[in-house]
C-alpha cells in the first residue's frame, strides 16, 4: 500500500479554521491526511506543540493563521510569525526536512486556498516518506 | 475516570453519505472512558437534543462529544442542551466531521477513518476538560462621548433620548466642531449653522447630557461595562457656574489673539467665546494673549464682571467619570499644506485652504461673507485645486471623499458672490452620494471651467504681460494633452483630511489600533465598522476615515445604538475562556505584559508576579505561548488539553 502521511494541522479559529469550513461548504476536495486542532489564535501555538506533534509521529505539521495585519486579536499572528520562524530553524537544526513544517496565512474567505495548500503540502510530505527523525517509538 | 457520551450525527446524508456512521459509533463505544455512543439523523433537531439531554441524565455523563458540523455552527446549541441537563457547557466538545471531513473527502473508507481519528482526538481532550463559569459583572449605565463635533453631538443626543446619562467631552471652548465653521453644506446648499445649532442647543438643554467643554481625556482604565475615565478640565479663568454669559468682559477686553475658529483670518479677544452660536455661551481666557497674564496688569474683565466670575488663579482640575461604554468621535485635521511648497500656501497671500474659504463665505466670518482677499480686493479669477495631499502616494494615498463636492460648492458660491472666472482642477470627479452627481451636473451648467489635471504648481513668476500681478497655476490638462498656465487672483487648495495629530495618543489611552494612515481601526471593515478591538469602545465619524456629514451622522447614530446595547444591560457575562497566571511558576519576566494587545496582564510588584485582569482578557492565548515557564494557563485551551488532542489525532 502507498505511504499515507499523517498531517497535523493547527489553525486559528477566526481565519484558517473558518476558511477550512468554507472549503467544506463549497464541497472542495482535498486529501484526508490532515487532522486539525483548533486554537483561538495562531499566537497560542507554543513551539512545543510542533515538536510534540513530530514526536507523536506526525509526518508533517501545518500551521494556519490570519494574514499578518488581519489578526482577530490585532497583533497575535505577528508574534506567531516570528515564533514559528524560529521553530522552523530549530526543527531544521534537529535534522528534520524543512518541507515537513509549513506555516500558511489563510483567511476565512480563502476556502480554495486552504484546499490547495493541504493538497500540495500532503503531496510534498508524501514525497518525503515517513518521518522518523523525531518520532518516539511506542515500543520503547 | 470520566463518563463520556459520544453522539454522531448523520446530518441527513451530508455526513452519512461518506462517513459510515454506524462503524464510527461502534469505534467510539470502545474508546476509553466512553460510557455511551449513539447516532442520530439530525442531532441538532429537538429529538436529537432530547437524546443528549436524556443520556446525560440516564448515564450520569460528565462529558459530551458531538460529532457533527463545525463548532462554529451548533456549538452553542449543544452547550445549551448540556447546561439544561445540569452539565457545565464547557464540558461539551464538538467534532467537525462535516465541513472538515465528509464534505471534503470523496472516499468512504478515508472519510470514515478520518472521522474516527477526529473523535479519538476529542475523547483524549474531553477527559482533561474542566468546568468553567462565566463571570457576571455589573454594567455602569452611563456613556462617555469624546469629541463634540457633529458626530459626538448626534451620538450624545441619541443616547440621551433613551434617558441615559451622557458625558460629552470637548477640548475646545465650544461644541460644534468643523461643521460649525462651514458656510453651506453640499449638495443641498443649506446653511451649516442653521442645521447644526439647533442640535447644539438641544445638547445644552438636555438634562441627560453633561457637557464638559475645554476638557480632555487624561486617562482611561477599566473594561467594557466599567470604564474609569479621568477628565482634565483646562483652566478657563472664568467660573462658569457664576458666569451669566453677558459678555461684558469680552467687550471691554483690550487684548487680541488669533481666532482659531476663523482659521487665523481674524482676531478675537483674549477673553472670548469662539463664535456667536457657541455652546456653552461662556467665555474662556486665552492666557497666551491676555494682557494680565503677559504683563501682570489689566484685570479689566474682572472689573466689569458683575457676577465676580473671573478667576485668574483657576487651575486645571481633574475629574473621575464612570461609564459602561465610550464613543470616540474626535474628528479630523485638515492637512497642513505649508510643506507642499509648490502650491505656495503661506508664501503667496492669494492662496487659501478649504477651511479658510468656508470662513470667507460665511456671513459671520471675518469678511462678513464677502469674498475679499487678504489685500482687500475681490478676486477676478479663482482656481480650485483638488487632491492636495490626497490620492498622492507621496503624502496620503487615500481619497478624502469630500473635496470634490465642497470644491463644487465653492465654485457655486464664488459664482454667486463674485463676477470672476472659476477653474476646477481635478483628477477625477468623485460624486458618489445622494444628489451628488446631480450637483455636479448643475455646476457644469454654471459656467465653471473644468480642467482635468492635477495642478503642478502655483507661482508668481510671469512669462507675459497678461500674467502680471497674477498667480499662475501650472497644470497638465489630461483631456487636451496640453501643458497650461492659468493666471488667477486667488488659489483655493482642497487638502487631505487626515487623522488628528494626536490620534496615536488617543489610541494609546483607549487601547485602540490605528490604520496605516493613523485613523482608528474598526473591528471589521464591513460587518463591524463602528466597533473596535476594545470591547465597549466605539468609533464614529472622521476619526475612522474621511467622510461627509450624512455618513458621519449615520455612524454616530449607529455608534450610539452599539453603546446602548452595552449599557442597557444591567449585568454582563464575561468570556470564561480567559488566561490566568500560576503565581508559583511565574518568573516575573513580564513578557505577557509586553505582548498582550488588550493590556490584560499587569505586573504586581508587591508579589513580584504577573497577574491577569480577566475582564480584559479575550482568551487568544498569546501570553500563554510567550510565557517561558508555562505559568500562564489559557482556560479551555491548556497545553495539556491541546497535546492530548494531538495525541488522540495521531493515533489513527
Amino acid at each position: 500500500m502507498d505511504f499515507e502521511p499523517k498531517i497535523l494541522g493547527i489553525a486559528c479559529n477566526w481565519c484558517t479554521y473558518t476558511g477550512a469550513d468554507l472549503a467544506g461548504t463549497t464541497r472542495l476536495k482535498y486529501p484526508q491526511n490532515l487532522r486539525m486542532v483548533r486554537v483561538m489564535c495562531s499566537s497560542r501555538i507554543n513551539p512545543s506543540f510542533v515538536f510534540r506533534a513530530f514526536q507523536l509521529g506526525a509526518d508533517g505539521v501545518l500551521i494556519g493563521g490570519c494574514h499578518p495585519g488581519d489578526c482577530h486579536y490585532g497583533t497575535g499572528n505577528m508574534y506567531a510569525r516570528r515564533r514559528l520562524a524560529i521553530t522552523k530553524k530549530i526543527l531544521e537544526f534537529a535534522g528534520l526536512e524543512p518541507g515537513r513544517f509549513r506555516v500558511e496565512w489563510i483567511s476565512a474567505s480563502e476556502g480554495n486556498r486552504f484546499a490547495e495548500v493541504v493538497t500540495e503540502f500532503t503531496a510534498a510530505v508524501k514525497g518525503l516518506g515517513p518521518q522518523t527523525k523525531l518520532k518516539v517509538s511506542h515500543d520503547g | 475516570m470520566s463518563r463520556i457520551g459520544v453522539f454522531v450525527c448523520h446530518c441527513g446524508m451530508n455526513i452519512a453519505k461518506t462517513v459510515r456512521v454506524n462503524e464510527t459509533v461502534e469505534f467510539a463505544r470502545d474508546l476509553p472512558e466512553v460510557v455511551v455512543a449513539e447516532e442520530y439523523r439530525f442531532v441538532c433537531s429537538t429529538p436529537g437534543q432530547e437524546l443528549i439531554f436524556n443520556d446525560i441524565k440516564k448515564y450520569n455523563l460528565d462529558r459530551v462529544i458531538v460529532a457533527a458540523c463545525s463548532p462554529l455552527m451548533h456549538e452553542k446549541t449543544f452547550r445549551k442542551v448540556s447546561e439544561a441537563a445540569g452539565l457545565n457547557q464547557y464540558l461539551v466538545t464538538i467534532v467537525n466531521i462535516r465541513e472538515q471531513c465528509s464534505w471534503v473527502t470523496e472516499d468512504e473508507d478515508e472519510a470514515t477513518s478520518k472521522a474516527k481519528a477526529l473523535i479519538n482526538g476529542a475523547v483524549y481532550r474531553a477527559r482533561l476538560l474542566a468546568p468553567l463559569s462565566s463571570r457576571v459583572i455589573d454594567v455602569h449605565p452611563d456613556v462617555v462621548v469624546i469629541g463634540g463635533g457633529i458626530a459626538g453631538i448626534q451620538a450624545a443626543l441619541e443616547i440621551a433620548a433613551v434617558n441615559r446619562n451622557v458625558y460629552l467631552i470637548e477640548r475646545t471652548p465650544s461644541i460644534g466642531g468643523h461643521m460649525a465653521q462651514f458656510d453651506k453644506t453640499f449638495p443641498t446648499l443649506d446653511c451649516s449653522a442653521c442645521i447644526l445649532t439647533p442640535k447644539m442647543d438641544a445638547v445644552l438643554q438636555n438634562p441627560m447630557i453633561e457637557l464638559l467643554t475645554y476638557s480632555e481625556v487624561a486617562e482611561v482604565k477599566g473594561y467594557v461595562g466599567n470604564f474609569d475615565i479621568k477628565v482634565k478640565h483646562k483652566a478657563t479663568c472664568v467660573n462658569h457656574k457664576k458666569c451669566n454669559g453677558c459678555q461684558a468682559c469680552v467687550e471691554k477686553c483690550p487684548a487680541r489673539g488669533i481666532s482659531e475658529f476663523d482659521e487665523g483670518l481674524n482676531k478675537r479677544k483674549a477673553i472670548y467665546i469662539p463664535f456667536a452660536q457657541a455652546v456653552p455661551q461662556k467665555p474662556v481666557i486665552d492666557r497666551e494673549s491676555c494682557t494680565y497674564f503677559l504683563k501682570g496688569k489689566c484685570r479689566l474683565c474682572e472689573k466689569v464682571c458683575e457676577q465676580g466670575a473671573i478667576d485668574y488663579d483657576q487651575e486645571d482640575t481633574f475629574r473621575e467619570i464612570k461609564a459602561g461604554a465610550i464613543i470616540v468621535a474626535t474628528g479630523y485635521d485638515l492637512m497642513d499644506t505649508k510643506p507642499l511648497v509648490q502650491y505656495g500656501y503661506g508664501k503667496y497671500p492669494g492662496v487659501y485652504h478649504a477651511l479658510e474659504m468656508e470662513r470667507l463665505f460665511n456671513s459671520a466670518g471675518p469678511t462678513g461673507g464677502k469674498v475679499v482677499m487678504r489685500d482687500g480686493s475681490e478676486p477676478q479669477s479663482v482656481a480650485i485645486l483638488h487632491c492636495i495631499g490626497s490620492r498622492d502616494k507621496n503624502h496620503h494615498e487615500y481619497c478624502s471623499r469630500v473635496c470634490c463636492m465642497y470644491s463644487l460648492k465653492f465654485a457655486h458660491l464664488l459664482k454667486e458672490k463674485t463676477k470672476g472666472d472659476v477653474y476646477q482642477l481635478y483628477i477625477d470627479m468623485r460624486a458618489g452620494g445622494k444628489g451628488y452627481e446631480e450637483f455636479y451636473n448643475r455646476l457644469l451648467e454654471e459656467d465653471v471651467k473644468f480642467i482635468r489635471g492635477k495642478a503642478a504648481c502655483v507661482t508668481d513668476r510671469t512669462k507675459n504681460p497678461e500674467e502680471a500681478g497674477k498667480l499662475i497655476v501650472e497644470v497638465d490638462d489630461t483631456l487636451t494633452g496640453k501643458f497650461t498656465r492659468i493666471p488667477v487672483d486667488m488659489v483655493v487648495l482642497s487638502p487631505a483630511m487626515t487623522a488628528r495629530k494626536d490620534a496615536k495618543e488617543m489610541a494609546r489611552l483607549l487601547n485602540l489600533s490605528t490604520d496605516k494612515n493613523g485613523f482608528f481601526l474598526e473591528r471589521h471593515p464591513k460587518l463591524a465598522p463602528l466597533s473596535t478591538m476594545t470591547d465597549g469602545v466605539f468609533i464614529a465619524g472622521t476619526c475612522q476615515s474621511p467622510k461627509d456629514i450624512p455618513d458621519t451622522v449615520a455612524q454616530a447614530t449607529g455608534a450610539a445604538a452599539e453603546a446602548l446595547v452595552v449599557v442597557m444591560k444591567e449585568k454582563m457575562e464575561l468570556e470564561a475562556t480567559t488566561a490566568f497566571v500560576n503565581a508559583a511558576a511565574c518568573c516575573a519576566c513580564q513578557n505577557c505584559v509586553k505582548v498582550c494587545p488588550y493590556g490584560a496582564p499587569f505586573f504586581n510588584a508587591e508579589k513580584n508576579v504577573a497577574e491577569i485582569n480577566e475582564a480584559l482578557c479575550k482568551g487568544c492565548g498569546l501570553c500563554a505561548a510567550a510565557c517561558p515557564t508555562s505559568a500562564i494557563i489559557t482556560r479551555h485551551f491548556t497545553n495539556d488539553q491541546i497535546m492530548a488532542e494531538m495525541e488522540g489525532l495521531m493515533e489513527f
